[in-house]
């Protein structure tokens, strides 16, 4: 009877469209894989199949990581349910044997002072002399670059968030094989110095906000300039403004260009596009994930008799990047464009 | 008092990870070569309805300037009727269109990467905008994906 029982649970459980567990292959490659690689060996982040990297790192770590990301170094939060972050962790661990480490959350006590004078002299060529990490966020390998492993910014507000003291001092003991991060032991410091350095890590919490973990706030999702001239006259200003402001005018065509047979396009907009090349390859060099930037183009546009130029604004579009090394680059963008339209518009 | 402090930290970062709807771009890496994912893109984008409108080359620009780069495209798109209807009814989408996919090599593979329709929600609050953009994102996730899948 107990069998017929059994036997009757296992066939409806089958026969019910269970709750599947998350994929976590499936899941990685469509929310990680794009920055981190198929099979975690990096690019744009981290290589997270590193068997160094995976023997300093806790599940902890990485399923916090996954949900706070990093503010301003281009990885995101995550709104992905639980479960879904603990299958991609799973799969992050089955590319290696690497016993999966546990640390302790324990705050290590250490002197911050003499912490900030060790960090000085060997974390912070690589760091930043306020934790802020490496440079190159944000850089693929269509770009030439200099190394794989970009140096984590240590005062990000996620990193904090998600890495114990416990996990930060075996990083500092072991090192990372296959990264520029050393021993320290092997460096010649000992486990006392260590924990200072870990607790002027830690002291990083009590600091404002960096500016490299910030986003640019505006609310503006585009510019605006009303002009005095009609549409021909304005389209003729733009570009020459453009070429004014050291662009390279590149094509004009209009809005509706290739959407309906040629001749029977909206006359009434117009894409004026150009570019400062220079401008650009620093730009990709920061992040090359500005394609949505590309080509710069202002928009020229008649209606009801009144003309005006349109573009987007980059300064609003860079909050999307969460790179904070954007940030510049993005607040000039918007400045040529208000400069070029206005010098139309004059 | 440290413990307080990152709990607080977590906490605040938490609170923004659901309110900013976290990743804001859609980014794919596709194990196609960079003429097969191109192919592969305009093939998911056309079999949708919409129209390539231009293909952009960046990196021949730079190239040309005398700048190292790999394969960098971006790929225009649109439908011609809702782009007419749009700019017409709701002109400050106009810098917004048409949409557009850029697509690069990653050595071996390609990356294609968009910002998604739903943050337009964002920029452009009109209700009646909503279900456009939510539509763009369900096509733009069935297009990003197919380049994904295709072996």
């Amino acid at each position: 009877m107990h069998r017929i029982i059994a036997l009757t649970l296992l066939v409806l459980a089958g026969s019910f469209p269970a709750q599947a567990a998350p994929d976590g292959a499936r899941l990685y490659a469509r929310n990680c894989a794009a920055c981190h690689g198929e099979n975690g060996g990096g690019g744009l982040g981290v290589p997270l199949s590193l068997p160094s990297f995976q023997a300093t790192i806790s599940n902890d770590y990485l399923h916090q990581t996954i949900r706070l990301g990093r503010p301003g170094r281009v990885m995101p939060t995550s709104a992905l349910p639980d479960g879904d972050i603990a299958a991609i962790v799973r799969h992050i661990r089955s590319w290696n044997k690497t016993p999966v480490p546990k640390f302790s959350t324990t705050l290590i006590k250490g002197n911050t002072e003499h912490g900030r004078a060790l960090y000085a002299a060997q974390c912070a060529a690589c760091h930043g002399a306020g934790g802020e990490g490496g440079k190159g966020t944000g850089v693929t390998f269509s770009r030439p670059r200099d190394f794989q492993i970009m140096a984590p910014a240590l005062n990000n507000p996620g990193f904090l968030a998600a890495a114990s003291d416990s996990m930060i001092k075996k990083t500092l003991m072991n090192g990372r094989e296959g990264t520029p991060m050393a021993s320290f032991l092997k460096q010649g410091l000992n486990e006392k110095d260590i924990d200072d350095i870990v607790s002027f890590i830690r002291s990083f919490e009590k600091s404002p906000l960096s500016r490299h973990a910030g986003v640019l706030e505006t609310e503006q999702a585009v510019l605006t300039v009303d002009s005095p001239y009609d549409l021909k006259t304005t389209i003729e200003n733009v570009k020459r403004a453009a070429i004014s402001n050291n662009f390279l005018f590149i094509r004009e065509q209009p809005l509706s260009h290739g959407l309906v047979p040629a001749g029977q396009e909206d006359p009434r907009q117009h894409i004026i596009y150009f570019c400062n090349f220079s401008f650009l390859n620093a730009a990709l060099l920061t992040d090359s994930r500005v394609g949505l930037f590309l080509p710069c183009r202002i928009t020229v546009v008649e209606q009801n008799g009144k003309v005006k130029m349109m573009t987007v604004n980059p300064k609003r579009l860079s909050k999307i990047f969460n790179n904070a090394e954007l940030n510049t680059l993005c607040d000039e963008m918007t400045r040529h464009y208000l400069a070029i339209m206005e010098e139309a518009a004059i | 008092m440290k413990r307080t402090m990152r709990f607080l930290i977590a906490a605040l970062l938490l609170s923004l990870a659901s309110t900013s709807g976290a990743d804001q771009l859609m980014m794919i890496r596709s194990g196609l070569s960079f003429p097969e994912a191109m192919m592969a893109l305009q093939n998911a984008i056309t079999t949708r309805g919409y129209k390539v409108t231009h293909v952009q080359n960046v990196d021949v620009g730079l190239t040309k300037t005398g700048y190292k780069t790999d394969n960098y495209k971006v790929v225009f798109y649109g439908k011609a009727e809702e782009v007419a209807q749009l700019t017409t009814k709701h002109p400050e989408l106009i810098p917004y269109l048409p949409l557009n996919v850029a697509i690069f090599a990653e050595r071996d593979n390609t990356i294609l990467v968009t910002d998604r329709p739903g943050v337009l929600a964002d920029f452009f609050p009109e209700p009646e905008l909503k279900n456009v953009f939510m539509r763009w994102e369900k096509d733009l996730t069935e297009i990003v994906n197919e380049v994904q899948e295709t072996r």
